[in-house]
């Protein structure tokens, strides 16, 4: 087991590098030039030449990168091209904010999801069922952006019962919580619902019944913990739609996390930001992976951690 | 004239306000008010902030020897008590106000003044605004790396400096009043380093209390800054990260005293036809002028009737009906309130026959492809298709590219990628009020080079050798001289048209009732969007 | 076919299936049943002061900022989702299964790579990959499909190497390998017919994502340019008004959620039917 985790952690710093240099290489190929941007616009082609030069653009390619990764391991991530303020700093000011949203919405959407599809497997059937599998379907089908844009429509403007986006109370985090959760609320409360039939199913449950013990005492104790597990593999793979989800939804409330400032950076070409919040992502997909692979087994005997 | 006019006001205002603050005591502030802003602020270095959001608060933590008069286009003296100039022009020496304190305590003196313009000059800096000090002797070197210091600044004492200019430079003066020569602190610059930006010292009105990433900036009177009775408010509370519908919202239940990114054009109808709030807008001119670059490397644009003709085929009263009327149509590149601005030119008329006809002429009767580049902001790409249509019934194919900012100021930069540009997002707003300022870098031949914003490759030797001309009339009784000579250069300009002046954008602030400013403050056309300073509450 | 009863045997997947219908006809017919240009900028379309027009009247759905029609830029929109959809999510099935098989089937060290790569592709946030990309090639139709294949292969890569690996084990190709069967009769003749119902699934499926991502670029306006419809270009330039006109974001945004919606029942009616496994979880 140790030894499995210890792989896969070598495995994960190898996959890091590799997105590092990925994400180096494409912004190389952005065709607009960054120390144009900072020098501004009235700006001599001697200052332009000389932010070039400071910058290290004029350097090629590996060497930049390995200039990059040199700083890198020193917890270094750079200065922001047009602030000028560390990366490190900027991310760390706006990650809380980011970590609080996706708890919030993992929150939504198990609450929803596994009561939906609680419900939806002891009912099975009956037209309850019916609507909450119609219901998980739309909000599979249905992109962040629009969710966000129309709640906030019609619960913060129309009905003005939560704010108007922005942070800082509880009441800022449950429209955005929920326009992140609704997408994965549908993934889950189908899965609960196929994984608790087949709990259900299962002999020992049948026994559990046959000895007389009440419904509610097999379904909690029995039942559901067993049809957890899929369930907790899947939100290691869902912090990887979050990292993409958060642009579009922090952009819609004007929550002040990483994906946010990860939009502002590409629109203005600040490479260290992009790389920074890159990597910051996919740290966290690489971790979330781990964590789902990590409870496999558990599920299914017949997987064996290689 | 309205320009002069919403002089006229200001200036009274300005004697009547003056006379009334007298008549109070002269204790600096009471009072807070709450600012908003979507975006944080980026940097409040003064060296290097150069948008739009920390220009007026960059003026309010620092001064300059030159600035304004609150809400006006005309120069005073700030930090310098006053000047004189050689009779050739290349000598500037100016005398410095006594017992001005840094925030941190220390005294203003002429030492600090040679650090700051070296700094800005210094490329380690990477300033934006370095080239501005172009004329200041020793900027070659500097520039170049050869030395640290500037030769053309010298400390005569404490109180006095001496700046020696290479060339005659009749905007030098407005240079003075930029940002970028706004004094800064040795001490504290090197204390700060990089982070200068996020721990800003100077000796203006208010000074930095807390600034907390991502969320708010407070800002607090300064006790001891040099001109009485002012800051006339105590503390400034900036929040960030607050979009402009909410901010509008909250400013409508009393919550929030400026909308800092103004009103967001949705409710821009909605609040101007709103009895309750149309009294809180406060509506001004800016130095903005948007327009569609032609280049003039490109076909069809190499042709100036292809030019002129799609000057006449843009319906510019429909794009500003598009944007609900918040701009005014425009006809020459200056915008009304420069000086230099032709009130007599007509400019080209919309008529898309006698547009049709001169494409004709041009050989291509038969309609023509080209493209027209954009930045993806909204509402950028909006007016882009509705010129799109405007062209496309001259018999002009246009097809859009909308890309992100910095790629269509590159595509700008290269002289064979961009035939059109429409300049909205990037649109020019001037540095300073001078009419030099909307030609060197976009309309002359030295930003017709890689990297340049000169995106119409325009470059008319015979107007720049005009415009070294007038800029060499430095002398404060040529200034008419000089700005008659500017007129004749853009009515020029126009001949050529190398652009399509578009609209003048107009500058719309909403505030609280709360607020006691006069007008010109809240638009001040070069304290963005307005002037802290001079604001204060009931 | 069989498979198409099966599925009109099953309401939910029929209700997709027709939904689909509609909005592909409307797409297709667009040009003859659509009642304006779509980027015609009519000087009737907004109000004096500027405003778009609410629905009713001469404009069902209403206008947009420009003055143009709604409904037929709606109608113009489902071709741009459709072709993006198909085109994208084609591609990155057929890029997904190529890696998939190659790795399941060859191992040895292709296998590994293929797989570390696609992991590597997995671990980067989806939406930022596609950004960058589109802003380095100047956008259109084709490049944004193009961005969003390159996004989405990763997936059907995955499921398509476990599949593949587990049939490899199953025993009646052991039994081919037995007798000396070539690798390429085995692949192509006994393990292929099982994939493709797979692939099925998943393309179906795929094209509910790449709705979403093509919508969602859109939004962020890196996207198919202007004046070309998209719906999700559509609530990316009139999303600052929908206080005041939301049918610029309602209309739009209930197309996207409709035409994926349908694509994910019949997907996954058809998951149910293709694959046995999963039989009797109704």
């Amino acid at each position: 087991m140790i030894a499995y985790i210890l792989r896969r952690l070598v495995q994960a710093i190898l996959i890091l590098l590799g997105v590092s240099i990925v994400t180096y290489a494409l912004l190389y190929m952005l065709p607009a030039d960054p120390a144009r941007q900072i020098a501004g616009r009235s700006a001599t082609a001697e200052t332009v030449a000389n932010i070039r030069e400071q910058l290290g653009l004029n350097l090629p390619f590996y060497e930049q990168y390995l200039r990059y990764l040199g700083n890198l391991l020193t917890g270094d991530f750079g200065r922001s091209y047009l602030q000028k303020t560390e990366v490190g700093e900027l991310i760390a000011a706006r990650l809380p904010a980011t970590l609080l949203l996706m708890a919030g919405a993992i929150f939504c959407e198990l609450l929803f999801g596994l009561t939906a599809g609680a419900i939806g497997a002891i009912k099975r059937n009956t037209p309850l069922d019916r609507g909450l599998m119609v219901a998980s379907f739309v909000g599979v089908s249905a992109p962040q952006f629009v969710v966000g844009i129309l709640m906030l429509y019609l619960f913060a403007v129309v009905l003005g019962w939560f704010p108007i986006g922005g942070y800082g109370t509880f009441a800022h985090l449950v429209l955005p919580s929920v326009s992140m959760g609704f997408l994965g609320a549908g993934w889950y409360s189908r899965m609960m619902r196929s994984s608790m039939l087949d709990v259900l199913r299962q002999d020992y449950v049948r026994t559990a019944r046959a000895k007389g013990l009440g419904r509610a005492r097999v379904f909690f104790v029995h039942a559901f913990p067993n049809a957890l597990l899929p369930i907790i593999a899947m939100i290691g793979i869902d912090i990887g739609m979050f990292m993409s989800g958060i642009v579009v939804v922090e952009s819609v409330f004007g929550w002040p996390g990483i994906g946010q400032l990860a939009w502002q950076a590409i629109q203005r070409v600040d490479i260290p930001i992009i790389m920074g919040v890159t990597l910051v992502s996919a740290c966290a997909i690489v971790l979330g992976n781990l964590l789902a692979d990590l409870v496999a087994p558990f599920i299914d005997p017949r997987i064996k951690l290689r | 004239m309205f320009s002069k006019a919403l002089k006229g006001v200001a200036l009274a205002a300005l004697i009547a306000g003056a006379g009334m603050t007298t008549a109070h005591n002269a204790a600096a502030g009471e009072g807070n008010i709450t600012v908003t802003y979507k975006d944080d602020v980026s940097t409040l270095d003064p060296a290097i902030g150069y948008d739009w959001q920390n220009w007026s608060m960059i003026k309010s933590l620092f001064d300059g020897l030159m600035d304004y008069e609150p809400g006006t286009t005309t120069l005073k003296p700030d930090l310098a008590t006053g000047y004189t100039v050689s009779d050739d022009g290349l000598t500037y020496t100016f005398t410095l106000r006594k017992g001005v304190k840094f925030h941190n305590g220390r005294e203003f003196k002429a030492s600090d003044v040679k650090y700051t313009l070296e700094r800005v000059v210094n490329p380690k800096t990477q300033s934006p605004g370095a080239g501005f000090f172009e004329t200041i002797k020793g900027f070659a070197e500097e520039s170049a790396g050869e030395t640290e210091s500037l030769s053309g600044v010298e400390v005569v004492d404490d109180y006095t400096v001496k700046f020696t200019l290479s060339q005659p430079d009749a905007a030098f003066l407005h240079k003075m009043a930029l940002n970028f020569a706004h004094i800064v602190p040795k001490e504290e610059v090197e204390k700060w380093g990089q982070d200068f930006g996020k721990h800003p010292v100077g000796t203006g009105a208010f000074a930095l209390e807390d600034w907390t990433l991502g969320q708010h900036l407070i800002f607090k009177a300064n006790p001891d800054y040099h001109i009485d009775g002012i800051p006339k408010l105590d503390t400034i509370t900036v929040e960030v990260g607050q979009e402009p519908v909410v901010a509008l919202l909250r400013l409508q239940r009393g919550e929030v005293d400026i909308a800092g990114d103004g009103i967001p054009p949705a409710k821009f109808l909605e609040v101007m036809n709103d009895p309750e709030y149309k009294d809180l807008v406060v509506s001004g001119e800016q130095l903005h002028t948007g327009y569609i670059t032609l280049n003039t490397n490109i076909p069809p644009f190499d042709n100036v009737k292809v030019r002129q003709a799609v000057n006449m085929a843009v319906n510019k009263d429909r794009i500003v009906r598009v944007i609900n009327g918040r701009a005014v149509p425009a006809n020459q590149p200056l915008p009304p309130l420069m000086p230099g601005y032709n009130t007599d030119y007509k400019g080209y008329a919309f008529d898309p026959e006698k547009a049709k006809s001169l494409l004709a002429e041009a050989g291509f009767a038969d309609g023509v492809e080209t493209t027209l580049f954009v930045a993806n902001t909204d509402p950028q790409p909006r007016i882009a298709q509705a010129i799109q249509q405007d062209l496309s019934a001259i018999g002009m194919k246009v097809e859009i590219k909308s890309l992100a900012q910095a790629n269509v100021i590159a595509a700008g930069g290269e002289a064979d990628q961009a035939p059109m540009i429409w300049s909205g997002g990037m649109a020019w707003i001037a540095d300073f009020p001078d009419p030099s300022n909307f030609y060197g870098p976009i309309l002359g031949c030295g930003g017709a080079v890689p990297g340049g914003w000169n995106w119409s490759w325009y470059c008319n030797e015979e107007l720049d050798a005009e415009a070294s001309k007038a800029d060499a009339l430095a002398d404060p009784s040529q200034a008419d001289t000089r700005i008659d000579m500017w007129r004749d250069i853009f009515t020029k300009v126009m001949a050529d048209a190398p652009w399509v002046p578009v609209f003048n954008e107009q500058r719309y602030t909403i505030r609280s009732p709360r607020l006691v400013a006069d007008d010109a403050i809240l638009v001040d056309p070069v304290h963005i969007p307005v002037h802290y300073d001079y604001i204060a509450v009931k | 076919m069989l498979v198409l009863a099966e599925l009109a045997k099953r309401k939910l997947a029929l209700l997709g299936l027709i939904i689909i219908v509609v909005i592909a006809g409307s797409a297709l017919l667009a040009p003859w049943i659509a009642p304006y240009d779509p980027q015609n900028q009519m000087f009737d379309g907004l109000t004096i002061e500027g405003a778009p027009m609410p629905p009713g009247g001469q404009f069902l759905l209403g206008t947009d900022l420009l003055g143009r029609d709604l409904l037929s830029r709606l109608m113009y929109g489902a071709q741009t989702s459709l072709i993006i959809g198909i085109v994208a999510n084609g591609a990155a099935v057929l890029i997904g299964a190529l890696v998939g098989v190659t790795a399941g089937f060859f191992r040895g060290w292709i296998g590994t790579i293929l797989m570390r790569a696609t992991d590597l592709m997995m671990a980067f946030p989806a939406l930022l990959l596609a950004i960058v990309l589109a802003a380095i090639f100047k956008p259109s139709l084709w490049i944004v499909a193009m961005v969003i294949a390159m996004v989405n292969w990763v997936q059907v890569a995955r499921v398509i190497y476990t599949e593949t690996r587990s049939l490899s084990e199953r025993e009646f190709i052991e039994a081919e390998w037995g007798i000396g069967a070539s690798r390429f009769r085995i692949l192509f003749k006994h393990m292929l017919p099982h994939l493709l119902s797979t692939m099925v699934v998943w393309a179906t499926l795929g094209i509910a994502t790449t709705v979403l991502l093509e919508a969602t670029l859109s939004y962020l306006g890196v996207g198919v340019q202007p004046p070309t419809p998209s719906w999700g270009n559509i609530i990316f330039e009139n999303q600052t008004y929908f206080t005041s006109a939301p049918w610029l974001v309602f209309f739009p945004g209930i197309a996207i959620i409709l035409l994926a919606l349908a694509f994910n029942l019949v997907g996954d009616a058809l998951r149910d039917i293709l694959d046995p496994t999963q039989k009797g979880r109704h």
